[in-house]
């Protein structure tokens, strides 16, 4: 268990060292790692968790948009990476404002962020600056509105 | 009238469309393929047509109730289901489950492993033109279905385990059931690789036909019985135990070669290993013992404490009214399901229903990677690509 708590504080000294803006805050629950990251530098700090020798996070699981809503900044997108070469995992968060929900987009980065980011759009209305092709996935290309937001009713409107 | 203008040396192409309702798109997939010819030139799939909003319905139900949700979500696999999202609720809460309940929930994860398997196997193979091994398949897979009947009183839609637990007791018998199942389907796996693994026409459609390199795979988030026959050997169970599957002894098949065939000698091994697994399962699940944790006012008590006591009654009617509320705070659980990583994100705000449910399907990740592996080849292997991936449209729509 030590090894494995220093190896944690060592991936995230090794983004602080990088650039100590990246990272914004640092969470611990229940054993997973969050690292908030501030919205201009997430393009940046996932070019370096892709690329570094020593983090090589290469494979990306999943994008989770949550709507805070009404808290403001209204929106945070999760990003759960997973390193195959050091058997690690971490979150990576962005907050987003709910008058401005956009944010870069990770697909040149990761490929596989390609359906999550269009998934999160369609679901819940956040745009992916430089997606190759931002349309809505699950529903319909003529649905309006975006059904996980929270003001969302579950019913649908009628 | 106008007229069309080719250019000169350009060729045509077509632009087919797919499904959804194709019977080998396994469910409401549709493919807008654009062919020159006989050539797939660009392979667009369309999803959402079973999209029921399941994630926006778990926000309006207890953490309790959203388990039947989860049913419906890999129906070929609806315990996976079950074990990921109990596991990631329960690690929001900090439960500790008893070791039987635990060996439980691995032998019967691992027998839906087997069944989904024999559900691809079959299927890819009729899609193929084998009829036996679908018939075969199936046969083994009633056997399974009738087990989980006994266990669990669904054969599909289990809703067996629970937070902090199972729903039930095992009935008398269970085990000698799954013993004399056991005893049997070892040899039928080898009966189903007499029929494929050096069929002529078997190796004609899979050797060589979708092949997904390394890079690519890891590139797109694949995850599963493909990413590991493009020769990754990442497997959950291994690289992050849950549910005490560090104390079984397993191995993780991967094939190197990235095609069709690669990825269906991993699955058949697969099925080799889930069988090791359930064996030991079997010797080590302890014959009696608590099946559920003790968590006063998360965990239902027993019926008979319902019955006779005044805190169990009160905690009874509690979480079946208002249900429990766990600290605030969100975790992200994967566990090994049949088709690859299955991930919740389970996100509380201290009340009593999930304030956010995502899942992370594997079927969705790894459909993505379809397109991939169809382009510049004939259209007759689109079919055998769309099999090869195995996925549930019920878990990619969601």
């Amino acid at each position: 268990m030590d090894t494995a708590e220093s190896q944690k504080d060592s991936f995230i000294q090794r983004l602080q060292e990088w650039d100590a803006q990246a990272v914004a805050e640092v969470i611990e629950f229940r054993g997973e790692t969050t690292v908030v990251v501030p919205r201009e530098h997430l393009r940046r700090a996932a070019e370096f968790l892709v690329n570094d020798r020593a983090l090589q996070f290469t494979f990306l699981s999943d994008i989770t948009a949550v709507d805070k809503f009404p808290i403001e900044p209204r929106f945070e997108l999760n990003y759960h990476l997973l390193s195959l070469e050091y058997r690690k995992r971490i979150r990576l968060k962005v907050r987003i404002p709910g008058d401005d929900p956009q944010v870069q987009s990770v697909t040149p980065i990761w490929p596989a962020a390609n359906w999550h980011e269009r998934e999160a759009f369609d679901l819940m209305g956040i745009r992916f600056e430089g997606h190759p092709d931002l349309t809505r996935i699950l529903m319909p290309d003529d649905w309006e509105g975006y059904p996980l937001r929270k003001d969302y009713p579950v019913e649908g409107y009628r | 009238m106008a007229t069309i203008e080719t250019p000169a040396g350009a060729s045509q192409t077509m632009v087919l469309n797919m499904g959804p309702q194709h019977p080998s798109t396994h469910g409401v997939l549709r493919i807008v393929l654009e062919l020159d010819g006989e050539i797939v030139i660009s392979a667009r799939p369309h999803i959402g047509y079973l999209h029921t909003g399941i994630e926006k319905n778990c926000e309006n139900k207890t953490y309790s109730q959203a388990i039947t949700l989860t049913d419906r979500l890999d129906y070929l696999a609806p315990l996976s289901n079950n074990l990921c999202y109990c596991l990631a609720v329960e690690r929001l809460i900090g439960l500790e489950i008893p070791k039987r309940a635990q060996y439980i929930r691995v032998l019967l994860t691992e027998l839906t492993r087997v069944a989904s398997h024999l559900v691809w196997l079959g299927t890819h193979a009729i899609d193929l033109g084998a009829m036996t091994v679908f018939l075969y398949c199936f046969r083994e897979r009633e056997e399974i279905m009738r087990i989980f009947e006994l266990v669990s009183g669904q054969r599909m839609m289990t809703s067996y385990f629970r937070i902090g637990g199972l729903a039930l007791e095992p009935p008398p018998g269970w085990l000698e059931r799954i013993a004399r199942f056991m005893d049997t389907f070892p040899s039928h796996v080898d009966e189903y690789e007499t029929l494929l693994t050096q069929n002529r026409i078997w190796l004609a459609r899979t050797k060589g036909v979708g092949v997904l390199s390394r890079e690519d795979a890891i590139a797109l988030g694949v995850s599963g019985p493909t990413l590991r026959g493009s020769g990754v050997a990442y497997d959950v169970r291994k690289m992050f135990p849950y549910s005490s599957y560090e104390e079984f002894d397993f191995n993780v098949p991967v094939e190197t070669a990235g095609d069709c065939y690669a990825r269906y000698l991993v699955r058949v091994a697969e099925i080799r290993e889930s069988i090791k697994i359930i064996l030991q399962a079997m010797k080590i699940v302890p014959a009696a013992g608590p099946i559920r944790t003790e968590a006063p006012g998360i965990v239902p008590p027993s019926r008979e404490e319902m019955k006779t006591s005044i805190e169990g009654l009160i905690y009874h009617f509690k979480i079946f009214t208002e249900g429990f509320a766990p600290p605030p705070g969100e975790v992200y659980q994967c566990i090994e399901s049949p088709r690859g990583e299955l991930g919740f994100f389970v996100a509380s705000d201290g009340s009593a229903k999930p304030y956010r449910v995502k899942v992370r399907a594997p079927s969705f990740v790894n459909l993505q990677a379809v397109s991939k592996l169809v382009e510049g080849r004939l259209i007759a292997d689109v079919v055998a690509c769309i099999g090869t991936t195995d996925i549930v449209l019920g878990e990619v729509d969601r």
